[in-house]
């Protein structure tokens, strides 16, 4: 994979007419980079930091840069050889199964983990070797890790006090962040007194209060029960909104969190990044069978391509059945590939049987209150369709005809390292 | 016709559980209260028929029992503080420092517990003793006649060994307090631009309070009643309550003057076992409103 090079935006922070100031993005003067030497200036929401305001532009947001970074316990190789840029701004998303090495990439941007080999940029600081406390990022973790004993407007002023800031700062920003959060009329509350989404909002508040030059965010909403992960999806996704400049590596399990919140998304599999590129782009091209089945539910059928077509389709051989279907990767004529069709794409053929590209023998029927579920077997390999409930379901054993838009159905390299 | 029926209320059966307090109260009397109430009355009697408060009032007044509480307090507090110190230092490094071996240097510290308290006396007395290697090195390597450290036999040495013995006291609810503390929260701190020293001092010290509190009780009701080590130490001019107890029962025969010190010292371990008590239940009540 290409090495990265580490893009700046300077000025990404457009102001919010109407909207008070957000807390962390970057005001006039403020600068980045959390190096010693810092230097709070008089008014309150001046934040300056020393020799690091001389390397970032004011205004400038930073992004996050992994230039080869493997991380090894011993032989085991848990993160190997991993590059990849989160853009100033950007909300990139690291997917995986456990033990995929996508914390480990987050920690080891923390500096909780040090990488055995390669470099880690916050900005256009190498940081690879700066301790935690140095790093000027803020970190939000699956179980919040409030300070049980400290009420909520001491947990986010903690970072304020550790950076020796001046009183009033910390009497501007301190409810600035919690009301950001919707936390202002919980502020004397202490921990154990706050509901889970209400103690993440309030992890949240802490993080960001320090303004910090990247937001780690670490399965925050997997310890939430599924109404309020919802909820608090909307929350970050408006917080994104409202702090635009804000940079944001988020690891999670959860591919709806990912689809929803992230720029780009990177999927991980035994340490390594087997696919990168926009959330549009990785679901609806995945370029590998991993990636389509990780990220959201994919039916993958085995194809033989034939010949392009000028029009951007390719036909392809599934056993005997002609299909079309998009050539996003360049694979070669002749290839043995995966015609990947999202199971939300494949539709009930209403018309004439024998017209339809593919016909199946449907083994369940599930009714999901918004949507009907049809486990069908075609040609020996199971498929999925889901649609709107229907009025007449089809029963088991039954043969149904279905069709899809060639425009919906890509083709998969089997092996493909994306 | 409506039919009324009377519910007849059904006899208790008799409870005989309360019966259960018996059994442990009678050891407890037997082995615990009589002889404690004997103790008591040959402080008030003086092996006469004649109550009087006479005993207490010599006795507590003396120069003797004044010096012998100076110095039981004095090792009491400066131990415990060494205590405290060194086991909250020790258990840091051993909970939050990752080296190789610390699971088994925690164990190995555990097994403290399981020695004999003037073991470690005797071990001390062999390196800081007067002939004690450390002593005999510098004899020779300095050519001199006489042993030029002594501190082993002075109120310092006894604290050293008390320090020795009871450190594991303090640190085992330590690293157990320790091992409750979320390593998120250390991390999320540092991120936030904690140093180590403040996160000890605001995360892990504040966590710790009610393990120091335990061990810091429990340190100091054992080492103002140690009796092994200060006798093992010999130190001259370093009498505390339980050695002045024993010369007086065992080397004098003056029982009444002994069950004199005895109700004093008892005193003394019941009024810091109260203490102890009471900065418990304030801990908790604090810790219930919040504050902790």
């Amino acid at each position: 994979m290409k090495v990265p090079t580490l893009p700046s935006a300077a000025n990404h922070h457009p102001a919010l007419p109407g909207n008070p100031p957000p807390c962390p993005s970057s005001q006039a003067g403020e600068g980045s980079g959390g190096r010693r030497g810092r230097v709070w200036e008089g008014d309150a929401g001046g934040l300056r930091r020393g020799k690091a305001a001389a390397s970032d532009p004011a205004g400038a947001s930073s992004g996050i840069a992994f230039e080869d970074v493997t991380v090894a316990y011993g032989a085991l190789v848990v993160l190997d050889s991993l590059s990849l840029v989160v853009k100033p701004g950007e909300i990139v998303a690291l997917i995986g199964p456990s033990g995929s090495g996508k914390t480990t990439a987050l920690r080891a941007v923390a500096g909780f983990v040090r990488p055995t080999r390669g470099r880690i940029l916050i900005g256009e600081r190498d940081v690879t070797n700066v301790p935690p406390h140095d790093r000027n990022i803020g970190m939000v973790v699956q179980n919040y890790a409030l300070f049980p004993h400290m009420r909520a407007e001491e947990n986010v002023a903690f970072g304020l006090r550790a950076r020796r800031a001046p009183d009033a700062v910390l009497r501007e920003r301190v409810p600035e962040c919690l009301r950001m959060v919707g936390m202002a009329a919980y502020a004397k509350r202490y921990p154990r007194e706050l509901s889970g989404g209400q103690q993440q909002r309030v992890a949240i508040a802490r993080a960001l209060a320090i303004r910090p030059q990247v937001l780690l965010l670490d399965e925050p909403l997997s310890a939430l029960d599924a109404q309020i992960r919802r909820s608090m999806l909307e929350e970050l996704a408006r917080l994104h909104r409202d702090l635009p400049s804000l940079t944001v590596l988020y690891v999670t399990h959860d591919q709806t969190e990912a689809l929803t919140l992230a720029n780009h998304i990177g999927i991980m599999r035994d340490g390594k990044l087997v696919a990168f590129g926009s959330a549009q782009s990785l679901y609806r091209h995945p370029p590998n069978r991993f990636a389509a089945e990780f990220l959201g539910r994919a039916n993958l059928l085995p194809v033989k391509a034939l010949v392009s077509d000028v029009g951007g389709l390719t036909h392809v051989r599934f056993g005997d059945a002609p299909l079309l279907a998009r050539n996003h990767h360049g694979l070669p004529a002749g290839s043995e590939c995966l015609l990947c069709i999202r199971p939300h794409d494949l539709r009930i053929h209403a018309g004439d049987p024998a017209t339809a590209p593919l016909r199946g023998t449907v083994r369940a029927v599930q009714w999901q209150g918004e949507m009907h579920s049809i486990a069908l077997e075609v040609g020996g390999h199971p498929l999925r369709l889901t649609c709107a409930p229907l009025k007449a379901p089809p029963e088991p054993g039954e043969m149904l005809a279905l069709h899809f838009d060639p425009e919906d159905a890509t083709l998969v390299p089997e092996d493909g390292d994306g | 016709m409506a039919e009324l029926s009377v519910a007849v209320p059904r006899r208790a059966p008799r409870d005989f559980a309360g019966l259960w307090i018996g059994p442990p109260l009678l050891i407890l009397a037997g082995l615990f209260l009589y002889p404690l109430a004997l103790i008591l009355r040959e402080t008030l009697t003086g092996g006469t028929a004649v109550l009087s408060l006479g005993h207490f009032a010599e006795v507590l007044g003396s120069a003797l029992f004044r010096t012998a509480l100076y110095h039981t307090i004095i090792i009491a507090l400066g131990s415990t503080a060494g205590c405290l110190a060194l086991g909250f230092v020790f258990s840091l490094i051993i909970a939050f420092v990752p080296f190789p071996g610390a699971r088994l240097l925690a164990r190995l510290i555990d097994t403290f517990i399981a020695l004999p308290t003037f073991l470690i006396a005797l071990a001390l007395t062999f390196i800081y003793g007067s002939a004690g290697l450390l002593n005999e090195g510098l004899m020779r390597l300095l050519h001199l006649d006489l042993p030029p450290i002594d501190f082993l036999y002075s109120q310092w040495g006894v604290i050293l060994s008390e320090i020795t013995v009871y450190t594991p006291f303090v640190m085992r609810p330590l690293l157990a307090s320790f091992s409750l503390i979320e390593p998120a929260q250390i991390e999320v701190a540092s991120s936030l631009g904690a140093r180590p020293f403040r996160i000890i001092r605001q995360i892990i010290l504040p966590a710790a309070l009610p393990a120091l509190l335990a061990g810091g009780s429990l340190c100091l009701l054992l080492t103002v009643n140690e009796f092994g080590i200060v006798l093992f130490i010999g130190a001259k001019d370093v009498i505390t309550l339980p050695l002045l107890i024993y010369d007086k029962a065992i080397q004098e025969f003056d029982y009444t003057t002994a069950c004199v010190i005895a109700v004093a010292n008892i005193g003394l371990s019941l009024g810091l076992f109260s203490l102890y008590r009471l900065a418990v239940s304030r801990f908790e009540d604090r810790r219930h409103a919040g504050l902790v």
